[in-house]
């Protein structure tokens, strides 16, 4: 992977003068490449990675991982039927997968109940559909490569040689 | 009771900044960029090594020498690296950390009166160790050439008494690192006067600008050199404490001798840590290696704009900057800067008398804190020049 695209994962605050000091690169360069990764969809967006355990947003308190069964439509595959499940807002992931089951969603809502609600009444009943199979999260240890634990940072001796 | 001390460290010249650093532990919220060691954790896989062997009731001692394993793995790694041959029975020691390969080949090679050659500025325990071993410094001023040892420096420093040179690059505190035709050079004024090589070399995998050229592989060197390593810095090892010296049977067994009676071996734990290092691969250090060239040119580019001249390192992981133009002594402006602005930085006299007029600046803290670093030292420049 690009070293641009190393050092923005890692943080995306970071602005182009000072990722272009990094690598010892043009500043115009840097930008250049930047905007490249945008318009080809390689860098997506810059967000916030925030720590949902210690944040409770009443929308999204709720987690669900949904296995779905569903049968492929002639000519698409499984792709028109997955945009459809996917443009759901209450569907935060939404990945094809190999094995016994073809989609797997992560579903966010705030309350077993609402989310039950939208297996039972947006899900379930569409046709391709065969069948799904709920999860409901209990505890996030890691995501995404961070583990959302808040630790004390083991603290080095202020001053050695 | 005036003599229970003996003489030797009695009149060893206790560091001048220990006051400083008493300071520095003392206060709180200080951002330190005097840091000497990585401010990576060990990577997990070799914890988790290290737990796995004491579920295992690994918890003995190892042959003085050192697990065989380990020496082996090493002697592999360094044939593969460096294209050196170091046979793991006889001509490989695993020590605790560099520092004591360090005390073992003084005390293996010293005799009363023997001198040892330093370059200055250098890592702090240099000259001390050398003095404990009978053995007098002899310091080499390295300031007016860029801070690199030069081969004519080399010779007028050796005479009949001269029986090593420690030679330590990428260097601490300078980051100042040697290429193959510089080392060269260097290796030839050695042989020349059959002045033996102690190189520290724990540096050698955080080079940024060119490969790391081993000592020992210069034509001819092996048989001169005696190489000190070790996991502490490439692999953010320090507190596990594992080194290793490699170098010419004899050598390695007199070692060997003085490693037995005092420290008997390297604890089991660090020494199965340190060989699922190696097994592990090397990408954690060439990420780490990344991350650190990227700060590197952030704190010198920062550091350039700020007025403190500062040369580009070329390893290790600190910025040695030049504050001669504030008119302070490297204590003075330490101290201050900590009093004001709470930072931490490490005055260059520690490392000898030509680190006068420079401060080390570790980046091994992460960007945030240096860009904070930066933005204080900024401040406290402006207030100093107002006054002064």
């Amino acid at each position: 992977m690009d070293e641009i695209l190393e050092i923005l994962e890692k943080d995306a605050r970071l602005s182009v003068n000072e990722i272009a000091t990094m690598l010892r690169k043009k500043p115009a360069d840097v930008k250049k490449a930047v905007l490249k990764y945008e318009k080809e969809g390689i860098i997506l967006r810059y967000k916030t990675i925030i720590n949902k355990e210690l944040v409770r947003d009443p929308d999204t308190t709720v987690r669900a991982l949904i296995e779905v069964d569903i049968t492929p439509q002639k000519d698409v595959g499984f792709d028109k039927i997955a945009e459809r499940i996917y443009s759901f807002p209450e569907v935060s992931s939404c990945y094809l997968v190999s094995g016994t089951y073809d989609l797997l969603l992560i579903v966010e809502g705030k309350d077993m109940h609402t989310v039950s609600n939208f297996v039972a009444e947006k899900l379930a009943p569409m046709v391709n559909v065969k069948g799904t199979s709920t999860h409901f999260l209990m505890k996030k240890y890691k995501e995404d490569g961070v583990i959302l634990k808040h630790k004390e940072d083991h603290a080095r001796i202020a001053i050695s040689y | 009771m005036n003599d229970r001390i003996a003489h030797i460290v009695k009149e060893m010249q206790p560091s001048g900044i220990r006051v400083f650093f008493d300071l520095v532990l003392g206060m709180k919220d200080v951002i330190s960029l005097g840091v000497g060691e990585p401010d990576f954790v060990t990577p997990w896989p070799i914890r988790e090594a290290g737990i796995y062997s004491l579920e295992q009731g690994f918890t003995s001692y190892t042959s003085n020498k050192g697990l065989y394993k380990l020496r082996l793995g090493i002697s592999r790694y360094l044939k593969n690296k460096f294209h050196l041959d170091y046979c793991p029975d006889e001509e490989i020691l695993i020590t605790v950390g560099v520092s004591e390969g360090m005390d073992l080949i003084l005390r293996a090679i010293t005799n009363p009166g023997d001198k040892v050659l330093v370059p200055i500025p250098s890592y702090v325990s240099y000259g001390p160790m050398t003095e404990l071993a009978g053995g007098i410094p002899v310091y080499i001023d390295t300031e007016k050439q860029k801070f690199k040892l030069t081969p004519a420096d080399l010779e007028k420093n050796i005479d009949r008494k001269t029986k090593a040179i420690i030679f330590n690059y990428p260097a601490n505190p300078t980051g100042v690192s040697y290429t193959h035709k510089e080392l060269s050079e260097i290796n030839k004024v050695l042989l020349k006067h059959n002045v033996l090589c102690i190189s520290d070399e724990i540096y050698g995998d955080l080079t940024y600008d060119f490969e790391h050229t081993s000592f020992a592989s210069l034509p001819r060197a092996k048989d001169n050199t005696v190489y000190l390593d070790g996991f502490s810095k490439s692999y953010a090892m320090t507190g596990w404490r594992v080194g290793f010296a490699c170098g010419p049977k004899e050598i390695i067994a007199a070692m060997t001798k003085i490693h037995q009676y005092t420290i008997m071996c390297v604890p089991i734990t660090s020494q199965m840590a340190a060989y699922e290092a190696l097994q592990s691969g090397r990408k954690p250090v060439e990420e780490m290696k990344r991350e650190y060239r990227r700060r590197r040119e952030f704190i010198v580019d920062a550091l350039n704009q700020l007025g403190l001249p500062c040369m580009m390192p070329q390893g290790a992981f600190y910025a040695f900057a030049s504050i001669k133009k504030t008119g302070m002594s490297s204590i003075d402006f330490a101290q201050a800067l900590l009093k004001n602005q709470k930072v931490a930085v490490v005055p260059g006299n520690a490392f000898g008398k030509s680190g006068e007029g420079y401060v080390r600046m570790s980046y091994a803290s992460s960007l945030d804190n240096l860009k904070e670093a930066v933005n204080r030292i900024s401040l406290f420049l402006r207030r100093e020049t107002k006054h002064g």
